[in-house]
């Protein structure tokens, strides 16, 4: 196939003729610009891109995008998404989810499409709450939280999205942030390039139901002394004059000096360090960590599902329908 | 009780007497082999030529506590020179390996049957696990049947005194000892076991010699000993010319779906989620992969179905399996493949419910939960498997349906047909018409996402195809598929949805009527009733009584013509395997006629003969009425 007469796709090109439909001033419009400007540059195909998506403000994403989409139900766009693959490895398929769709009611599918590792990006948008339904707590919201379901704040504590990843065996754990473009479209691109399950939580505002969580920690202007960029290869620093550092002591993870923090590293095979990172997020004197927590290389499903069909054909012959109706032993009666 | 003791051989002859057909039952403990007993009996029977039909009776347990009551594996056939449709009422011959066994399974055996039995497992510690405070055999239980003792422990202990097995091992060879005994006295050959134990054990020499010595060793027992009064020999079957095969109705399924998917030109994607009694279509789909067959087992129910649902989105054909409980967890799912009008089959393998209910047991509970059980609005096509064989032309009558409508199809099937097994006449596969997919992949002037075919159908487009782009989910939606909250386009596609699968009927035949066209009674069944209903009615015209049958494969939508042929009829008998829900049904879309419900849910099908007395019984009351 030859590209060379297609002209160059533009972000308009992957933008549908729908309207967008989430409240004024919603992380969602951010991510979903910086979603389409990054397929555009990247020379993606509309017509080979699929959307999966379950239920929630979230899951809307694929009505906006003119790819091939499909608005499922709570929960399950890991295992329709898990479908589409395995039917066709060739399209470009990408999950969309939020923190209730995927660890709630669907926390099932998400573990097992992450250990399962088929080659499609998640892109869960936490924004610790349940906006779609008004204003629940989600799995994702703190302790205390009080919402109309939770008068007296909620008691269970949250999950750390990126430790439940880790512990499905995903292969491929990053985490960005809905207004820092730069940042989040580095990471589409990593989890783009990723041959496996790239699961990306993305933190994102909801202006309605939710800001203070997002005000305290990832806005603009505290985003640098509050947040961590974890770089594969370069030192764990961080803070607006870049002098705060992170240092691994045993099983432990410190403050420190810029000059005396330790270099990240993604692509360890032990889970430990992403784990113990993503971990950080409990203690309020720690900065949240954004940034790619692991990238490792593991077999695909859809790839394996596929192979024992042709390793099967290869075996014992492309079967033909006589071969199954007319087995075992038969007899002719005259 | 006449008892003839294996120690203790008495001169005589062996007449070689014809018989028409034979029920026999074995019954033993869960590890004693049973089911491996009947199915070699089974198939040995098919090779000879006689018809058959069979009913595994198995506890969910695997492994019950041995030697009690719950732990009873049973495995009922009847062979047969002629052409039958049941495993048969009451078995002629009962084979019992233990005292649980026995007491399980007496009260089904025919007055005057005869009783094999074990004694080597009578003593008093078996006696106690069955919870026998006598001994059934001295205590007059068996008065009234012809009962032949065999100490089958100690008989295969001698057999295989030169055996390098242990003697535990030994005494596992015990079924192949009794399957050899009812060899001899049923003129059946050993070959095809002595050839099945090869391959099964082809690993395992020491285990295939053991075996082979024990079957010959029960086969020469009843050629030398003298045990039974004569030898038996049911001739072969004068069933229709053809080349035939002996199918269990899972494999049967199985066989079905690929066959269906290739008439599509689609490649097939099952998921399932293992659950009794309908593992065994992933299971013999799993082995089918070089057909192109793509299997995931999947995470859980909804799983299955949603990745179905994605396979079929992408222009696969998307399939599931489960049994009851699963098709509950399904549900919400069936909507959306209503909803985006997606083709998928759903075999549902039903059991006795509700809940986990008896998951080895039949029953027939899940028809109006399969037409009506979802959320909002959601109809979908429901076709059901009548017996082993037909689950094949079933599977492919789902997937017809499915391509041809694009929506989901419920296929029942139930336990009974799923382990049961019949000789298959096998079909002509040239003959058999494709339905080929033809996917739409240019956007005419008028085209819509949601625009309709003849059948109702919408466009399938699948991804990958440039220019067709768009977006579908389980919001209402308009033509266009965008999302629509249009009070009237709301009205309009629920009516279209309604209307499409109303429209399959035009697809189906109308059922014939067996017996006369007009008359007091009709009786209408349904699943895997049919061949208990065929040889209840038989039995009834037998006896100089008119009586009219008719079978719906189709259950929804109903095929078209039946409210003729019900009025012609003063009373329409429903006999069913649940409480009233084809009665239910009837009445709601063809209330002019008058229904009497017949309904059993023991977790074993109907008998022959309690249908032909209802029957009777019911002409009886129409004829005062």
């Amino acid at each position: 196939m030859t590209d060379i007469a297609q002209p160059k796709r533009t972000k308009k090109d992957f933008a549908s003729d729908q309207e967008v439909r989430w409240c004024p001033g919603c992380g969602d419009y951010a991510i979903l610009n910086a979603v389409q400007k990054y397929l555009a540059d990247a020379g993606k195909d509309p017509a080979k891109t699929v959307f999966v998506s379950g239920i929630g403000c979230s899951s809307r994403f694929p009505y906006y995008m003119n790819t091939y989409g499909f608005h499922t139900i709570h929960g399950r766009a890991p295992a329709v998404a898990t479908g589409v693959k395995v039917a066709n490895p060739d399209l470009d398929v990408w999950i969309v989810t939020g923190d209730g769709d995927s660890l709630s009611i669907g926390g099932n599918h998400l573990a097992h499409i992450l250990r399962r590792n088929l080659d499609v990006n998640i892109l869960m948008f936490n924004n610790e709450i349940y906006g779609l339904t008004k204003g629940q707590y989600s799995p994702t919201s703190p302790v205390g939280t009080k919402k109309k379901s939770t008068p007296m704040g909620s008691i269970d504590r949250p999950f750390e999205p990126a430790q439940f990843a880790l512990g499905s065996q995903a292969t491929f754990v990053a985490r960005t942030i809905d207004q820092d473009i730069q940042h989040m479209t580095k990471t589409l691109a990593a989890a783009d390039a990723h041959r496996g399950t790239s699961f990306i939580e993305i933190l994102q505002n909801c202006v309605i139901f939710n800001k203070d969580f997002y005000a305290a920690n990832v806005e603009r202007k505290v985003r640098a002394d509050r947040t961590i960029d974890l770089v594969p290869g370069e030192p764990m620093i961080y803070g607006k004059e870049r002098d705060k550092g992170l240092r691994f002591n045993g099983f432990e993870i410190e403050r420190c000096a810029a000059d005396e923090a330790d270099v990240w590293r993604a692509d360890t095979k032990s889970t430990a360090p992403a784990v113990i990172l993503a971990g950080m997020r409990d203690d309020p004197e720690m900065p949240v960590p954004v940034g790619l927590f692991r990238s490792v290389e593991a077999p695909n499903y859809e790839i394996g599902v596929n192979a024992q069909v042709d390793d099967a054909v290869a075996v014992k012959g492309a079967g033909a329908l006589e071969d199954l109706v007319y087995a075992g032993e038969t007899w002719t009666v005259e | 009780m006449t008892t003839t003791s294996a120690q203790d051989p008495q001169p005589g002859e062996l007449p070689l007497q014809q018989l028409d057909r034979v029920v026999i039952r074995f019954a033993g403990d869960s590890g004693d082999g049973m089911q491996v007993t009947g199915n070699q009996f089974t198939r040995t029977s098919a090779l000879f030529g006689n018809d058959l039909a069979t009913l595994p009776d198995f506890p969910a347990e695997i492994r019950a506590p041995a030697g009690t009551r719950p732990g009873v594996s049973g495995f009922q056939l009847q062979f047969s020179s002629e052409d039958i449709h049941t495993p048969g009422d009451a078995p002629d011959v009962l084979v019992a390996m233990n005292p649980a066994a026995l007491m399980v399974n007496i009260g089904t055996l025919k007055p005057g049957g005869v009783i094999v039995v074990n004694t080597g497992a009578f003593r008093e510690t078996d006696l106690k696990k069955a919870k026998c405070d006598t001994n059934p055999l001295e205590d007059g239980t068996l008065e009234g049947y012809r009962v032949i003792e065999v100490d089958i422990n100690a008989r295969v202990n001698e057999a295989l005194a030169e055996s390098p097995l242990s003697n535990k091992d030994r005494q596992r060879c015990k079924n192949f000892y009794t399957l050899g005994l009812m060899y001899w006295v049923y003129s059946r050959p050993l070959e095809p076991t002595l050839a099945w134990l090869e391959e099964k054990f082809a690993k395992k020499p020491e285990l295939v010699e053991a075996n082979q010595l024990a079957l010959k060793a029960g086969y020469n027992a009843g050629d030398i000993r003298e045990l039974f009064q004569g030898q038996y020999e049911v001739p072969k079957a004068k069933l229709a010319p053809g080349t035939y095969r002996n199918i269990m109705g899972n494999e049967a399924l199985a066989i079905g779906l690929v066959a269906g998917a290739r008439l599509a030109n689609l490649k097939p994607v099952f998921c399932s989620y293992p659950i009794t009694p309908a593992s065994g279509v992933l299971e013999a789909l799993a082995a089918y992969k070089n057909h192109g067959i793509v299997t995931i087992q999947s995470e859980d129910e909804i799983a299955a179905i949603c990745s179905a649902i994605g396979a079929s989105f992408s222009g696969a054909l998307g399939m599931t399996g489960t049994s009851g409980p699963g098709m509950a967890l399904k549900g919400e799912a069936m909507g959306l493949a209503i909803s985006t009008e997606l083709p998928l089959v759903i075999v549902d393998v039903q059991r006795a419910g509700p809940s986990t209910g008896m998951p080895t047991k039949v029953e027939q509970s899940d028809l109006l939960s399969s037409i009506y059980g979802r959320n909002g609005d959601a109809p979908m096509p429901v076709i059901a498997i009548s017996k082993p064989s037909d689950a094949f032309d079933m599977a492919i009558e789902a997937c017809r349906i499915a391509v041809q409508y694009m929506t989901p199809v419920i296929l029942l099937s139930d336990n009974f047909i799923a382990n049961g097994a019949e000789p298959w006449p096998l079909p002509d596969l040239d003959a058999m018409e494709p339905f080929e997919v033809e996917f739409t992949t240019e956007k005419s002037d008028d085209f819509l996402s949601f625009g309709r075919n003849e059948n109702l159908a919408r466009p399938w487009v699948k991804p990958g195809t440039p220019g067709m782009e768009f977006r579908i989910g389980g919001l209402e939606k308009a033509p266009t598929s965008n999302i629509s909250y249009d009070p009237d386009n709301h009205q309009a596609m629920t009516d279209l949805r309604h209307a499409k699968v109303r429209k399959v009927a035009d697809s189906i035949p109308t059922p014939e009527v067996e017996g006369p066209e007009s008359g007091e009674l009709l009786v209408v069944g349904w699943g895997s009733t049919v061949g208990i209903l065929k040889q209840a009615c038989d039995r009834v015209r037998a006896g100089g009584k008119d009586v009219s049958r008719l079978h719906l494969t189709h259950v929804w939508p109903l095929p078209h013509g039946l409210d003729e042929i019900f009025s012609k009829f003063d009373r329409i008998l429903v006999p069913e395997m649940n409480v009233e829900q084809m009665t239910v049904l009837l009445r709601g879309e063809l209330p002019e006629h008058t229904y009497v419900s017949y309904n059993k849910v023991t977790g074993q099908p109907f008998l022959v003969a309690e249908v032909a007395e209802r029957i009777e019984a019911t002409l009886a009351e129409t004829k005062k009425a």
